[in-house]
């Protein structure tokens, strides 16, 4: 390091004089809430998803179809009012098994996060969790197809497939 | 793919022609860097942090806070510290005080991304001297500021499926090691050099000797991604003092020019792109190379400090920086061109593997470590061989921005 600069200063606290509170602290808990309107696009794909479809946009110049959907091309940057009904297959492009929860616990039987290139569109897609799947069996370009809640359960949300698992090729 | 589409093709030679509309009226120097310790938790405010830094760089170029004459800040989300308006409450330990001051913020892109703001207060001809400062305090977020990180996630379709942080890595890594049959091994391979690199750095928080297969035994948070390929969580802050010209020549004899800058954008719908390849980060760097008219990067870049907040992605800016063709630089890194005496030396500070991730600052340590190097003033971390020319590079929001900056001895 430079010749000034020998000894950098701050002290380092240890974790467990801290969690000890033997240094003094000041606790904070904020409590915030928020209601998101979900807008034109991502709306009319809750509303496709509650009905059991998964919808995507084309843009009339680019000609990319893509989910999820906007109203616009950001590529194109015009406005896009094809709305087209994908089907509910598709194939990994990329996965991971994941040990650990949202809050970093570790979990015993892992999650499958993974992007699913749906059938249709440009190389477009959106990250789901795989189920009904052995980790090590999966890899990219596995197809794969939506498992999704039943009808009467279904509210708008992303939640409504309840995850993708892997399925035979059908052309 | 995506590239071999001709209206993406369109699109991305734009950095191109805002290289050649740049009006630049001032060549920019670094003149002076400082730092503190990185480190798990400080005692330190981040008001207290930033003033350290700043102290330090302000004595290691002779220089008083009356000489200069702006102040650029980068600091990441207000969420970690709990306090809105970080820039302003920043602001009186950033020496910032009665000054003409602003806050960048563009997410791990910070670090670099705030000497680039601060170049241009100089370059367009308005300063003449910019204090650049650097500050991250992750430590204040319970139980882990990746609680924080969260919400980068859409709110709308991907939140609802209860996403972890590192699943955006992991996912990457995978298509990256898929795309070109990169083995683990390989990539554990940077973990090892860099933590090896920060023993000899004295602000490291994580120095250490680890093998090839501590990395590969370590916990698997989110395969492929394991507990030694993260860089850890940690505070600090880092100041950089920025002149004219005119004006560095008068300060010392051996200013350290900043001749290329740059960085790019991808699209926020991340699952609509390939992640194997940066590609947001190679038209930074074209546009950095550009300008400081670097024709050839493999040949004319003496060594690098690419973004490294996992092993992998050291490896994938490597591609994005042009130093090495695509899938090419694990290669590199198994056979030690990387290391401090290799060809190609690349995170020869320790990195943020190394010597810590406090976001904002570990973009910004990397600009301290081009200094440096390029003053010859490394100590035992000098790279052999008399380096003149040097990238470094940040990345981040939503694994959609490179950051990139070329500087010469």
């Amino acid at each position: 390091m430079s010749k000034h600069l020998q000894k950098p200063p701050g002290v380092p606290l240890r974790e467990e004089d801290f969690e000890a509170q033997r240094v003094l602290s000041v606790m904070y808990r904020p409590k915030m809430r928020y209601s998101w309107a979900t807008g034109v696009a991502i709306g009319r794909f809750l509303k496709g998803l509650r009905e059991g479809k998964i919808i995507g946009t084309q843009c009339t110049h680019c000609r990319r179809i893509v989910v999820p959907p906007r109203v616009f091309c950001e590529w194109c940057f015009r406005p896009v009012n094809d709305w087209v009904d994908l089907p509910d297959t598709g194939i990994i492009n990329t996965f991971s098994v994941s040990y650990i929860s949202t809050d970093t616990t570790r979990l015993k039987t892992p999650i499958i996060p993974a992007v699913i290139e749906i059938d249709g569109t440009t190389h477009a897609g959106f990250l789901h969790v795989i189920g009904e799947a052995k980790p090590e069996t999966l890899k990219i370009g596995t197809r794969v197809k939506a498992v999704w809640a039943e009808s009467t359960k279904r509210r708008g949300s992303i939640t409504d497939i309840r995850y993708f698992k892997p399925a035979e090729w059908k052309p | 793919m995506l590239e071999g589409n001709p209206h993406y093709q369109r699109r991305s030679r734009h950095s191109k022609q805002q290289v050649r509309n740049l009006q630049i009226k001032k060549r920019v120097a670094v003149v002076g860097a400082g730092m503190t310790k990185f480190m798990r938790r400080a005692q330190e405010t981040g008001k207290e942090l930033a003033f350290e830094a700043v102290r330090q760089a302000l004595d290691s170029c002779n220089m008083r806070i009356e000489d200069i004459q702006s102040v650029a800040l980068g600091s990441a989300p207000d969420a970690f510290d709990g306090v809105h308006m970080k820039g302003e409450y920043l602001l009186d330990g950033a020496g910032a005080w009665g000054k003409p001051y602003s806050r960048s913020f563009v997410g791990g892109g910070t670090g670099v991304f705030s000497l680039i703001h601060g170049w241009w207060h100089v370059a367009s001809g308005l300063f003449d001297t910019c204090l650049v400062v650097a500050e991250e305090k992750m430590s204040s977020c319970l139980p882990h500021p990746q609680t924080a990180f969260l919400t980068i996630f859409d709110n709308m379709i991907e939140r609802p499926l209860g996403p972890n942080l590192i699943w955006i890595f992991a996912l990457e890594m995978q298509r990256y090691m898929q795309t070109y049959k990169i083995p683990k091994e390989q990539i554990a391979q940077v973990a090892v050099k860099n933590k090896r690199n920060a023993l000899d750095h004295p602000s490291a928080q994580i120095a250490q000797k680890v093998t090839l297969q501590d990395v590969l035994n370590s916990e698997v948070m989110a395969y492929p991604v394991q507990r030694l390929d993260i860089s850890p969580v940690s505070d600090g802050a880092c100041a950089i003092v920025l002149a004219s010209e005119d004006v560095a020549r008068k300060i010392t004899d051996s200013p350290v020019w900043i001749d290329g800058v740059g960085w790019n954008l991808d699209t926020t719908y991340w699952t609509n792109r390939d992640l194997y390849f940066p590609r947001y980060v190679a038209n930074a760097a074209r546009m950095a190379y550009a300008m400081a008219g670097v024709r050839n990067p493999r040949k004319e870049i003496d060594f690098a400090e690419p973004y490294d907040p996992f092993d992998y992605k050291e490896l994938h800016h490597m591609e994005g920086l042009l130093l090495c063709r695509k899938g090419e630089a694990p290669k590199l890194t198994a056979e030690g061109v990387t290391e401090r005496d290799g060809k190609l030396p690349v995170c020869p500070s320790g990195g943020l593997l190394g010597v810590g991730n406090p976001i904002a600052a570990a973009g910004l340590m990397k600009i301290c470590e081009l200094f440096w190097q390029l003053r010859g003033e490394a100590g035992k971390r000098q790279i052999p061989g008399d380096p003149r020319t040097a990238v470094a590079q940040a990345w981040g929001d939503l694994m959609q921005i490179g950051t990139v900056v070329v500087m010469r001895g």
